[in-house]
C-alpha cells in the first residue's frame, strides 16, 4: 500500500517535472526540471526491482544535464542561455501534434485486447532484462557500438573548423601543436 | 506492487531506519574533525583565509561568525536553484554514507551500492554548477564552469577506479566488496585505482588541487556570493563530502572493518579518520590543477592508467576463478 502511494507520487513528480521543462523561462530551470523528472523515473525503476537500471538512470541523466550546461554556453550564440527565454516555439503545430498523438495512443490503449500474464517474474529481473536485450542479439550490439563511436568521431571531425594542418603546421612538424586551448600534457 | 529494492544476501546486517540519525551524527563528527584539522594546519602554515582565527577551534569561530552574518542578496538571482545547489552537498554526502557499512551494520544494504555512491558523486556536478549559476554573478558562474571543466576530467577515471574493486569482488554490494578482501586489501594490489579514487574524492569535495572552482582569483568562484548560513552549509557540505569519500574508501579499498583487537566498527572509524587526515593534509601539499588543462591530464594519463589497472584486476580475477 505504502509503496503503491510512493510509486504513484514519484510518477506524478516525473510528469510534472517534464511539464515544467516547457513552462519555465530559463535554460537552467528547464534543464534541471528535466533532471528532476529523470531522477523520479529512476526511482520508479527501483520499484520495478531493476536496481541497477534505476541507479544508472539517475547517474547518467544528472551528468547529462550538467553537460547540457556546458553546451549551453559553448554552442548557443550570444549566450541567450544566460538570459530568461521562452522554452517553446511553433506552439500551435506542437499542440496539434501532441493532442493528436495523445488521442491516437489513448485510443489504441482502450481498443486493444490486453494479453493476460504468462509465467511469473524471474528472481533476478535485471539479469533477465539484460539477457533478453543482449543474449540472442549480441552480434548486433557488438557491431552497433563501433559504428556509433565512428559516427560520433566522424561528426566531430567534419564539424571542427580546425584541421591537423592548423595544429601542426603545413609540414605537420610543429610541436607542440598550435591550439587555441593548450592541453595539460603538452602535446 | 512488490516492495522496492530486495536485498541480496550479504555478510552484513541492515539496521532499523532510525539509526540513520546516528550515521548522520558520525558523518557530522567526521566533518568537524576534518575542519578542525584543517584549522590546525592553517595555523601552522601561518594563518589561513580566516586571518587571526587559526588553530583547531577555527571552524567553531567561523560557524558562529557566519550564523550571525546578514544574508547577501544579488539582483535577479535564481534563488530556488541557488539554495538547492548550496544545501545539496550536505544531502548528497549523507546519501553516500547510507551504503557504507560500519563494521557489520549498514542502513541501506543496496545490491548496487557502488553505483549508488557513483550516482551521488555525479550529483555534485549539478549542485556546484547550480550554486555558481543561481547567484547571477559573473565570478560565481565562472567558478561553476571551472568545476564542470574539472568534472569532465576526473569523473571517468573515478568511475573506472570504482570498477576495479567491483570486478575483483564480483559484486556491486559494498559490504560484499569489503568481505572479499580477506587477507589482502584492494588498496595494496590495485594502487592506481586507489590513488585515482582519492583524487576523485578531492575533486567532488572541491578540495585542494580541485579548489580553483572556489578560488580566490575569481573572488571565491561558485561560493562568491554565498553568505551567512548558506555559506556555512556549503562549506559543511564540502567537509562532509570529503568525510563520506574517505568512509567509502574503507570498504572499497582498505578491507572494511578487518583488523586485530578492535571490533569492526572501530576499525572502520579509525581507517576513515586516518584517510580523512591524509586528504586534509594534502590540501596544502598539492598545486592547483588548472581547469582549462586538467581534462587532457584526466583523459590522456589517468584514464589509460586506471583502464590498465582494471585490465590487470580482471585478468587476475579470471585466473583465480
Amino acid at each position: 500500500m505504502l509503496s503503491d502511494i510512493a510509486f504513484w507520487g514519484i510518477g506524478l513528480v516525473a510528469v510534472l517535472g517534464g511539464a515544467a521543462v516547457f513552462y519555465v523561462d530559463s535554460m537552467a530551470r528547464a534543464t534541471y526540471a528535466l533532471a528532476l523528472s529523470f531522477v523520479a523515473v529512476g526511482l520508479q525503476v527501483l520499484f520495478l526491482q531493476q536496481n541497477y537500471v534505476g541507479v544508472v538512470t539517475i547517474l547518467m541523466m544528472v551528468m547529462e544535464m550538467a553537460i547540457m550546461a556546458v553546451y549551453m554556453v559553448m554552442f548557443m550564440g550570444m549566450n541567450p542561455a544566460l538570459m530568461p527565454m521562452s522554452m517553446v516555439h511553433s506552439n500551435k503545430t506542437a499542440i496539434a501534434v501532441a493532442v493528436t498523438t495523445f488521442l491516437a495512443l489513448a485510443t489504441g490503449i482502450l481498443m486493444v485486447d490486453w494479453p493476460t500474464r504468462r509465467g511469473s517474474p524471474p528472481p533476478d529481473v535485471t539479469m533477465a532484462l539484460g539477457e533478453s536485450l543482449m543474449g540472442p542479439k549480441m552480434l548486433v550490439m557488438a557491431v552497433i557500438s563501433p559504428v556509433m563511436v565512428a559516427t560520433i568521431v566522424a561528426g566531430v571531425v567534419l564539424a571542427a573548423h580546425r584541421t591537423r594542418y592548423d595544429r601542426f603546421g603545413d609540414d605537420l612538424k610543429q610541436r607542440p601543436a598550435d591550439d587555441p586551448q593548450p592541453g595539460g600534457v603538452g602535446r | 506492487m512488490a516492495d522496492p529494492m530486495p536485498m541480496t544476501d550479504s555478510p552484513i546486517t541492515t539496521v532499523a531506519p532510525g539509526w540513520a540519525i546516528a550515521a548522520l551524527g558520525i558523518l557530522g563528527a567526521l566533518a568537524v574533525t576534518a575542519a578542525m584539522l584543517d584549522g590546525a594546519l592553517a595555523a601552522r602554515a601561518g594563518g589561513g583565509p580566516g586571518g587571526k582565527m587559526g588553530g583547531p577551534v577555527r571552524p567553531f569561530g567561523e560557524a558562529a561568525r557566519l550564523m550571525r552574518q546578514r544574508r547577501r542578496t544579488t539582483v535577479e538571482a535564481d534563488r530556488l536553484l541557488w539554495r538547492i545547489g548550496g544545501a545539496g552537498l550536505l544531502v548528497v554526502a549523507a546519501l553516500m554514507v547510507t551504503v557504507v557499512p560500519l563494521g557489520e551494520w549498514t542502513i541501506f544494504d543496496l545490491d548496487v551500492g557502488v553505483m549508488w555512491f557513483n550516482a551521488m558523486d555525479v550529483m555534485v556536478w549539478a549542485l556546484v554548477w547550480l550554486t555558481g549559476w543561481g547567484a547571477n554573478s559573473a565570478h560565481s558562474l565562472v567558478g561553476g564552469y571551472r568545476f564542470l571543466a574539472h568534472g569532465l576530467g576526473y569523473e571517468l577515471p573515478l568511475m573506472f577506479a570504482l570498477v576495479a574493486p567491483a570486478i575483483a569482488a564480483e559484486t556491486l554490494n559494498v559490504g560484499a566488496v569489503a568481505a572479499a578482501q580477506e587477507g589482502l586489501w584492494f588498496a595494496v594490489w590495485m594502487p592506481v585505482a586507489f590513488l585515482v579514487y582519492l583524487l576523485g574524492v578531492a575533486a567532488f569535495s572541491v578540495w585542494g588541487p580541485f579548489a580553483p572552482a572556489i578560488g580566490t582569483d575569481v573572488s571565491g568562484g561558485a561560493r562568491a556570493e554565498l553568505s551567512g548560513v548558506d555559506r556555512l552549509v556549503f562549506e559543511a557540505g564540502r567537509y562532509a563530502l570529503l568525510a563520506a569519500g574517505a568512509a567509502f574508501a574503507v570498504p572499497m579499498f582498505l578491507g572494511g572493518g578487518a583488523g586485530p583487537l578492535l571490533p569492526g566498527w572501530a576499525w572502520v572509524l579509525v581507517k576513515t579518520v586516518a584517510l580523512l587526515a591524509v586528504l586534509v593534509w594534502l590540501r596544502r601539499r598539492l598545486p592547483a590543477f588548472r581547469p582549462d588543462k586538467f581534462m587532457e591530464v584526466g583523459w590522456m594519463l589517468l584514464l589509460p592508467a586506471v583502464l590498465l589497472q582494471d585490465l590487470v584486476v580482471a585478468v587476475i580475477a579470471v585466473w583465480r576463478s
